[in-house]
């Protein structure tokens, strides 16, 4: 009973940004101790995530005035379901990535990217938690800062090269998507979420807002044509840093796009649902067929995931109708991506650090000489091309039931297209896994912590499958009652 | 402890357990390796006893868990799913025998093993899968546990056959996906049913049940080899001798088979599909497919090439027995899957024994090693002549159920086909046979490894010749209450054709 009324009085959400943010600064202070400073900080991140989640559990969703100021002046935080995913999501895999980052970077950089990784957690969490569109601004721009830092954080001129794109393109997007929260605003005099909602009609300058939002956000999360700047950042980033671009970053931004449908947009933006939904189908298409075609596997990772990215815009065209489900569905599938493709990214780090490079056909005998991480690969490569038993499967098949429910025959054949040529791209991999290369060369060790994270990372992926009604009903926790709220 | 819902369950992890221990062992824990996997064989084969047993009186055993709201997978032991189940039991138990002595000494054991009671865990999952759903969760887990013994041998030639491989199982398993998912979006549940799940549908989902039903075939066909989806076949022969033993005779073909068995009777139900008029087409595909592998198999010099022909045409007997929609064939067709197991394993084990013992790969290279190898010999031409159908092999059988089925239902044209592949079956093993007893040896064999005065390793030689028995006694005993024969009978009644 103490301990109950403990967990109720403190104020988790706060506790979910704040923390993050003490733990960067004291990394960056302190930087002979980063390492265990960062690890202590994620660890005690994941105990608060847990106690929000015990808290919406039993309370309901969650909304905090931060210093006692209401919606209009000051600033909100507001947590449901949906929110509390994309926290257990990030806190997830951030624990992997920055238990396998304490083996990956030598000290030197370590002293870097332990406070710049913090700095991005603290984005991440607090951009979750927003309740108003400003916040999400504010936050979507601290995340991609933080992460064209981290791209551009070995120095060399392929990194640069890569971070310069993406910075440009994270700018441009996020600016994009302020001019449409400004029409928003100056329609309907206000920025929460919540009241948003009630006050919108569609006219004119809410369309224009529309557009530019969702082309503001479609640009961050790279979704087809607007991915030219994915391929080369993530593929040019440290292990680490290019699976958190790929498992959590991209996943930001088509939060809150996910968010303005749910609750804005969402019941007069047919149209534009069904243009996502052909642009998601296309990146399926378009990024498996060019992951097949790439040479070395870290290029071949990063396309794999503008491909995935496509199918969480299916959700777009077959949300229409009663048919809330889902976006749950979405939501799934993009916590089993970020288990998968970090694992595959952690993985592919494996592979460089024990061949020195990662071109495919020179992958020597991995099978043999490295098992752990290959049966990583393989792992999530499973999740990633929708076979059972999966997440990626699960997630697919649900999918799938809806594309043949409403009969849109040509989705589910993108699906199921996808997943094929997905386990094109992955045995590709494997397949080189196995034989020998032409000049057989020495390798170098990989620690087993880094061997072990990928691995246990891409038993999540699969794991998850199993956990599939319990994950779609904490999804769907108090979203209906947002829906509601606006149909009065 | 409830058994009805544990054996299920235990049966699956009797092979799942101590592939996953396997995995972790090093390579040289030869001794703890071996005793697993004999612990897991037989103790799967006691499980499976003690099944047939309860199955046989009339128990029920079904693991459930919840997959997705209003979709369970169902492990479940019906007489149909145990048929199968014993099939796998044994020849798993005889394989790892035979695997044991065949890749002692050679690299990358304990993967091999491990991947190989992987196999055999999504064998028992097809197997006891009580929907579809569960069914093709275990059936695309055997496309992915299969490939790296395919590809296990490392070389470009093996990345290449696992490549082709990979191409059609994935192909198939995306059309599978897709006819399961339309199905369920009709129905509502994908449960295996005695007569099917579908007489409730209207009139108006007719054309579209036929697209499913040609959906379903042609995921399935792909592991049952059926004409023109058989390609992959022949390029894995580059596997080792236990790997396209197992493919062959017991996991992937027989998956396919099993499926297209499941999909038939209990899915759409007999009546039901010949009402919708695709068995007769089915039954076309098959009878091609029985015609075409038999006269490719003619021309292969490579003895293991030779067989992967025979095993497409062998394989669509199944098919054929099913699709001709009458209680006799049925029967027929259903108990080949046994019979042809036996059979083809068999054969394999004792190709991989003169590949293994004297270095022979080719037909041409056989002269005259009856002399040099006659217990081999001897159970390659037990077989052989079953194949060919003669009696009282096995082979036979299943043939004579699935003539009597042509004529019972009137398919005279059956017979034809059924008499063309015997003879060409007879063509193409018999010139084999010949050689082996009848020419004289050659001065030097192409690779010979020594075994003493034993004409080739123990581990080698007692699978075949074990297989070879149980072909003759399936046969010779038909009518014994344990024979296969009798249990397919035993199913037709309950499962099939319930009055």
């Amino acid at each position: 009973m103490q301990i109950e009324t403990m967990l109720t009085a403190v104020d988790w959400a706060v506790v979910v940004i704040m923390l993050p943010l003490a733990g960067g600064i004291a990394c960056f202070l302190w930087p002979v101790m980063s390492k265990q400073l960062g690890l202590i900080t994620v660890t005690g991140i994941a105990l608060s995530v847990a106690g929000l989640g015990w808290r919406i559990m039993e309370h309901g969703a969650y909304r905090h005035a931060v210093g006692g100021w209401g919606a209009p002046l000051g600033i909100d935080l507001f947590a449901d379901g949906l929110s509390l995913c994309m926290l257990i999501m990030i806190t997830t895999v951030g624990l992997g990535i920055s238990f396998y980052a304490s083996s990956y970077f030598e000290s030197r950089r370590a002293v870097w990217f332990w406070p710049i990784w913090l700095f991005l957690l603290a984005a991440l969490n607090a951009l979750f938690l927003s309740a108003d569109i400003f916040n999400l601004y504010v936050t979507l721009e601290l995340t991609g800062l933080a992460a064209v830092a981290l791209t551009a954080l070995t120095g060399r001129i392929d990194a640069l090269n890569g971070a310069m794109r993406y910075l440009l393109a994270m700018l441009l997007g996020s600016l994009t998507y302020l001019l449409g929260v400004a029409l928003l605003y100056h329609d309907a005099g206000s920025v929460d979420i919540a009241t948003l909602a009630q006050r919108i009609e569609p006219n004119a300058t809410v369309w224009t807002a529309l557009g530019l939002m969702s082309a503001g956000l479609a640009l961050k999360t790279a979704l087809f044509p607007l991915n030219f700047w994915l391929p080369p950042a993530h593929a040019s980033a440290p292990a680490p840093v290019s699976a958190l671009l790929s498992a959590l970053v991209v996943k930001a931004s088509f939060y809150i796009l996910l968010r303005l449908w749910l609750e804005i947009f969402g019941s007069f933006a047919d149209n534009a649902a069904l243009l996502l939904g052909l642009l998601g189908a296309t990146a399926i298409l378009w990024g498996s067929l060019q992951a097949l075609c790439q040479t070395r596997i870290k290029l071949l990772v990063a396309y794999s995931t503008v491909a995935q990215i496509g199918y969480l815009f299916l959700a777009y065209p077959l949300a229409s109708g009663s048919n809330d489900m889902i976006w749950s569905v979405a939501v799934y599938l993009a916590f089993s991506h970020a288990l998968a493709k970090s694992a595959m990214f952690l993985a592919t780090g494996n592979l460089i650090q024990f061949g020195g490079h990662d071109r495919i056909t020179d992958l020597d005998r991995a099978v043999q000489r490295l098992p752990l991480t290959v049966a990583a690969f393989a792992l999530a490569g499973v999740s990633i091309m929708g076979l059972p038993p999966s997440s990626g499967f699960t997630g697919k098949w649900l999918l799938l039931e809806t594309a043949v429910t409403q009969e849109r025959w040509d989705l589910a054949l993108v699906i199921i297209a996808g997943g094929v040529l997905a386990a094109g791209y992955v045995f590709k991999v494997l397949g080189y896994a196995f034989t020998q290369a032409e000049k057989p060369h020495d390798a170098k060790t990989v620690s087993a912590s880094m061997e072990w994270t990928a691995f246990l990372l891409a038993a999540g992926a699969i794991l998850l499958g199993f956990m599939a009604p319990e994950i779609l009903t904490l999804i769907r926790l108090d979203i209906a009652v947002n829906i509601d709220g606006k149909a009065v | 402890m409830n058994w009805s819902v544990w054996l299920p369950l235990m049966v699956v992890a009797s092979a799942l357990l101590p592939g996953l221990i396997i995995f972790c062992l090093p390579e040289e824990k030869v001794y703890w390796r071996t005793v697993l996997n004999l612990a897991g064989a037989f103790s799967k084969l006691l499980l499976t006893g003690w099944m047939l047993w309860g199955v046989y009186h009339g128990y029920q055993y079904e693991a459930r868990i919840v997959f997705l709201p209003n979709l369970d997978l169902v492990l479940r032991a019906d007489s149909l799913s145990l048929l199968f189940i014993a099939l796998s039991s044994l020849l798993w138990l005889l394989t790892t025998i035979y695997a044991i002595g065949y890749l002692e000494g050679s690299p990358h054991r304990s993967r091999f093993f491990g991947f190989f009671s992987l196999c055999v865990t999504s064998t028992s999952g097809v197997a006891l899968s009580g929907n579809l759903i569960t069914f093709l969760l275990f059936y695309e887990l055997l496309t992915l546990v299969t490939y790296p013994l395919v590809v296990h041998r490392g070389t470009e030639a093996a990345r290449q056959a696992g490549q082709a491989y990979l191409i059609y199982t994935m192909s198939g398993g995306a059309l599978l996906l897709l006819g399961t998912a339309w199905l369920y979006t009709l129905t509502g549940t994908l449960e295996f049913k005695p007569l099917g799940i579908l007489h409730t549908l209207d009139e108006e989902n007719h054309p579209a049940l036929i697209i499913i039903f040609a959906l379903l075939i042609a995921g399935l066909g792909v592991k049952a080899a059926l004409v023109p989806l058989h390609g992959w076949l022949p390029q894995a022969m580059i596997a080792p001798a236990p790997v396209s033993a197992l493919l062959h005779a017991v996991a992937v073909v027989k998956a396919g088979a099993f499926g297209i068995v499941r999909v038939v009777y209990d899915v759409f139900g007999i009546d039901f599909a010949a009402g919708l008029g695709v068995t007769e087409p089915l039954a076309c595909l098959a009878a091609i497919t029985i015609l075409y592998g038999s006269l490719r198999a003619l021309t292969q010099d490579n003895l293991k090439r030779r067989l992967a022909f025979s095993t497409v045409s062998q394989v669509s007997y199944i098919t054929l027995g099913v699709a001709i929609a009458g209680p006799l064939a049925s029967i027929g067709g259903v108990v080949h899957l046994v019979h042809q197991g036996l059979m083809k394993i068999t054969l394999f084990f004792c190709a991989g024994n003169l590949a293994e013992t004297l270095g022979i790969h080719k037909v041409r290279e056989m002269n005259g090693v009856g002399r040099r190898m006659p217990w081999t010999m001897t159970a390659f031409t037990i077989g052989a002549f079953g194949m060919i159908g003669a009696p009282p092999i096995a082979g036979f059988v299943s043939k004579w159920y699935l003539g009597l089925g042509a004529l019972e239902t009137g398919e005279y044209w059956m017979i034809p086909v059924l008499v063309g592949s015997g003879l060409l079956n007879a063509v193409y093993f018999l010139p084999v046979l010949h050689r082996a007893w009848f020419r004289d040896p050659p001065d030097n064999w192409p690779k010979v490894r020594n075994f003493g005065n034993k004409e080739t390793a123990w581990a080698l030689l007692l699978p075949p010749v074990i297989t070879a028995t149980l072909a003759l006694l399936a046969g010779v005993m038909a009518s014994a209450w344990f024979s296969p024969l009798e249990w397919v009978k035993l199913i037709a009644q309950r499962e099939f054709y319930r009055p």
